[in-house]
């Protein structure tokens, strides 16, 4: 049993040790904002905020989690900066078909909470997940026009 | 251009192919292979209404005036959802905003494509935007009836403004959701005349996508985010040589005691384990100790013990085979006997997986009725509830379709054999009597894709003492989709973009091979445009350079006779500032450009695109495209659409590659199967050229003039002629 503090609420959960935070997000509390996507913390989809920095949920397994507050999407609007990145993200029409861009999302309010106003390079290396329907020149406008906000 | 069944019937398959311009599915499809592949009758249409007649079947009002559209597409980042709610709204007089637009179940009314149903090449909405408009219109007409029937005043007499109804004279209103019972029973009239377009206020606009706030605050469900009550979790690995089955399991008993498992299951080429998370159903069938069939030990025939793709690419060159004649024009042998020039060359392009973002998965439920509901991703419902119907051993009629959007098209969700879990996921819940969720890992998926084929095309040309080629021949050897899964010979989908160009080139003589490949083959985004269309632009830049010509003067001389084409050539050069090959020099760094143009899917395009080197890469700074497809509905969804089909095109042109060696896949995960990435991705110009011709597609077509423009900007920069994509197995220095 393993309590977890996400988007602000404790969560008892009884999975074993080693299972990957992303799938006692998805499988045990069925909050599917987060995706599965390649397991091995390369593509990003499964991006969330643990204390505030973008962590891949795919390779964290939930006893490294400790005290630390996780942050999802679907919190993510409750967070001044995650707001202006969603709202940023809905204005420049960013998502295509969209499966990667909870994690986009995510790894952006990170990017900002740290660099408010970030660089070309900053993007690049705070934005590195994957999108294949190539949306990452629509992602770096949201990221400076959410940094503008 | 809407092809009816009737006038493809009157025309011989082949006549009809080599007339009509269009390498395409569904338009080019012989009516039994559709039949057969859909799994629809042949009589089928005499006794059900027209597809895309009946309001009933796709426009739902609610009390509470909620629009529900039932779409015929799928969505999958492409923008059609926005694009229906778009062309149906603005007949319907409904912001489509407020309309919500879900993917329609299988059935006769959604045959929309050419008297059939599917989501791709590129055809949803040029084959549905007047079928739309007129469902949009017709029911506006069924609520100005019903108001005019409850206001007891000539319907001629009232006015709609987005969802309610007017009759000014009275000062009276009443919205579609007050009149959707009476109006929906009505029956529509097909002769509802249209908006004028002059007045159009959401088509042709830049509207924004109905789904773009969802999907940007996590809420859109895809297929993976579903469940249903009292699942069990499914995880598979298959057979490592494809093919091969499981024979022993040397440990089950020790897996079967793993916490949460419920069962071990051997499924045809692939073991699989059931259990109450995912997580837990993976460790266990991944601890499983399996034991399977051989391979053969060689050769092509199979995935043999030692297949390997740059095997398979050796014998689609080293082929004696004659081919079959897929174009011909004029007297080629006359040509290259009187020519002053001639070349030849040899164009190969790997096997591709789609690398979706959203692995793949399905669920599966049999209910106490007899009935079976799955949820999955698909392009082609009634295909799928056919082969659902044949796993679950029950009958077509009894499979409910479950059909959430997806999470990556690019041609992924097409049948593909064993390309796909549902089958898996319901012999799993056949077998436990349970629902049954089964998601296949990233690296199964890798696996098991059903891959874009290799392809292999020899060209040879003739020119002339003027530099102008006189005669132009090709040799394809291999196999596309069309010809696997829907039984076309010769198949389209091998040669589209090396037939059917638009150049004055006299004397021709295409022919294809079709040798079969031992992997699962698949349509990928624009097909065999993909490849095709960089073989010949590739080569036509070749013949420039062997000319002696500037190869954007040689397009417009070969175009001279062409408006069309002559429209977007200029246009492309004008939005970049003007032609220019190089070498120049930009920031200390030299960089070159080049040139390709494609004709897919009703399509044109021009794509200019301007590189340098980056340690030995390429690195492409800038594309240019000029688009036309004839008219649009959406240009904010088209140039998106544009954009990422150039960031695909550019993927499979400097590093995507799926390899074989020794009968097994290399690449099982992003970390080795590489992708375009932030840092590849250039700065992207698109401009939409109205021309008023007959609407083409848009998903695709940004794609095939991609790898042309790039690799033949890096042969002006460097003098290497780049003959096999990606570039990335290509060592390049500056010239």
């Amino acid at each position: 049993m393993f309590t977890l503090t996400i988007n602000g609420e404790a969560h008892d959960v009884n999975v074993d040790e080693g299972t990957p935070l992303l799938f006692v997000l998805r499988d045990t509390l069925g909050m599917t904002g987060t995706k599965y996507g390649c397991g091995i913390a390369q593509c990003g989809a499964c991006t969330v905020l643990m204390d505030g920095s973008a962590m891949r949920s795919c390779q964290l397994p939930v006893e490294a989690v400790g005290s630390s507050e996780i942050t999802t999407i679907e919190a993510v609007e409750a967070d001044d900066v995650g707001k202006r990145v969603v709202a940023a993200w809905i204005e420049g029409q960013v998502p295509q078909c969209g499966y990667c861009q909870s994690g986009q999302v995510m790894a952006a309010t990170a990017l900002l909470k740290q660099t408010p106003e970030p660089n070309d390079d900053d993007i690049l290396y705070g934005m590195s997940n994957i999108c294949r329907c190539g949306t990452y020149n629509a992602i770096a406008a949201a990221v400076r026009q959410a940094a503008k906000a | 251009m809407i092809l009816s069944p009737a006038s493809a019937a009157g025309l011989s398959r082949r006549a009809f192919i080599l007339r009509s311009g269009a390498f395409v599915l569904g338009a080019a499809l012989p009516t039994r292979a559709v039949a057969e592949v859909a799994g629809a009758g042949e009589g089928g249409a005499a006794i059900a209404p027209a597809p895309g007649t009946r309001v009933a079947a796709f426009i739902e009002i609610g009390a509470d005036n909620t629009v529900r559209f039932l779409s015929p597409f799928v969505e999958g980042g492409q923008g059609i959802a926005t694009g229906m709610a778009q062309t149906v709204g603005e007949e319907l007089d409904v912001d489509p905003a407020r309309i919500a637009v879900e993917c329609a179940p299988p059935g006769p009314d959604y045959q929309v494509v050419n008297g059939m149903r599917l989501t791709g090449g590129s055809f949803s909405t040029r084959t549905s935007y007047p079928i739309v408009r007129r469902l949009g219109a017709a029911a506006r007409d069924m609520i100005l009836r019903a108001a005019a029937a409850r206001l007891q005043v000539a319907a001629d007499t009232l006015t709609t403004s987005d969802g309610v109804v007017t009759h000014a004279a009275s000062g009276r209103s009443l919205a579609y959701g007050d009149l959707a019972e009476e109006a929906l029973a009505l029956s529509p009239r097909n002769d509802v005349p249209l908006r004028d377009p002059r007045t159009f206020r959401w088509i042709g606009k830049p509207v924004g996508r109905i789904d773009v706030a969802d999907k940007s605050r996590g809420l859109a469900k895809y297929t993976i985010d579903h469940a249903v009550d009292g699942m069990l979790f499914a995880a598979v690995v298959h057979a490592p040589h494809y093919g091969t089955e499981p024979k022993a399991l040397g440990n089950e008993a020790d897996v079967k005691a793993m916490p949460g498992v419920h069962s071990v299951h051997k499924l045809p080429g692939a073991v699989a384990v059931t259990a109450d998370s995912w997580w837990r159903a993976r460790k266990a069938v991944e601890a499983l100790d399996i034991t399977w069939t051989d391979p053969a030990p060689t050769g092509i025939a199979t995935v043999a013990a030692d297949f390997s793709s740059d095997g398979m690419l050796a014998a689609l060159i080293g082929s004696t085979e004659s081919g079959v004649s897929v174009e011909a024009e004029g007297d080629t042998a006359a040509a290259f006997a009187a020519a002053a020039k001639v070349i030849e060359a040899e164009y190969d392009a790997p096997y591709l997986n789609h690398a979706q973002l959203e692995p793949p998965s399905a669920i599966a439920r049999f209910n106490d009725d007899g009935t079976l509901d799955v949820w999955l991703p698909n392009q082609m419902p009634e295909a799928f509830q056919k082969l659902c119907a044949e796993a679950g051993g029950v009958a077509p009629e009894r499979v409910r379709l479950h059909q959430p959007m997806l999470g990556g098209f690019f041609g992924r969700h097409f049948t593909y054999g064993t390309g796909n879990p549902f089958p898996q996921a319901i012999l799993l819940a056949k077998a436990t009597k349970r629902p049954v969720k089964l998601v296949w890992s990233r690296e199964e998926e890798f696996r098991m894709d059903a891959m874009r084929p290799l392809s292999f095309t020899l060209l040879k040309a003739a020119i002339g003492a003027d530099g102008m080629p006189t005669a132009l021949t090709s040799r394809t050897v291999g196999e596309g989709p069309l010809g696997r899964y829907f039984g076309m010979s010769p198949d389209p989908s091998t040669v589209e973009g090396i037939t059917e160009k638009p150049y004055a080139i006299p004397n021709r003589a295409m022919e294809t091979v079709t040798l079969r490949h031992p992997v699962n083959i698949a349509f990928w985004r624009s097909v065999g445009h993909s490849m095709n269309d960089f073989f010949y632009e590739g080569f036509l830049d070749e013949i420039a350079d062997a000319g002696g010509q500037d190869p954007f003067a040689l397009r417009k001389a070969l175009l001279a006779h062409s408006p069309r084409h002559l429209t977007l050539l200029d246009e492309v050069a004008r939005i970049s500032g003007g032609w220019r090959r190089g070498p120049y020099t930009v920031d200390g760094t030299s960089r070159a450009r080049g040139l390709a143009m494609a004709s897919p899917f009703g399509s044109e395009t021009a794509t200019i695109a301007e590189v340098s080197l980056e340690d030995g890469a390429t690195k492409v700074h800038n594309v240019w495209v000029a688009f036309d497809p004839g008219s649009v509905v959406n240009p904010a969804i088209v140039k998106a659409q544009v954009e990422s089909a150039v960031a695909l095109g550019l993927s499979e042109t400097l590093v995507e590659q799926a390899v074989y060696e020794n009968g097994v896949r290399r690449d099982a995960n992003y970390d080795t199967y590489q992708v375009l990435r932030r840092e590849m991705m250039p700065a992207v110009h698109v401009s939409i050229v109205e021309s008023g011709a007959p609407m083409g597609g848009v998903g695709e077509p940004g794609l095939p003039g991609v790898p042309g423009a790039v690799v033949n900007a890096v042969a002006a920069l460097t003098g290497t002629r780049v003959r096999s994509l990606p570039l990335a197995n290509t060592p390049l220095s500056n010239a």
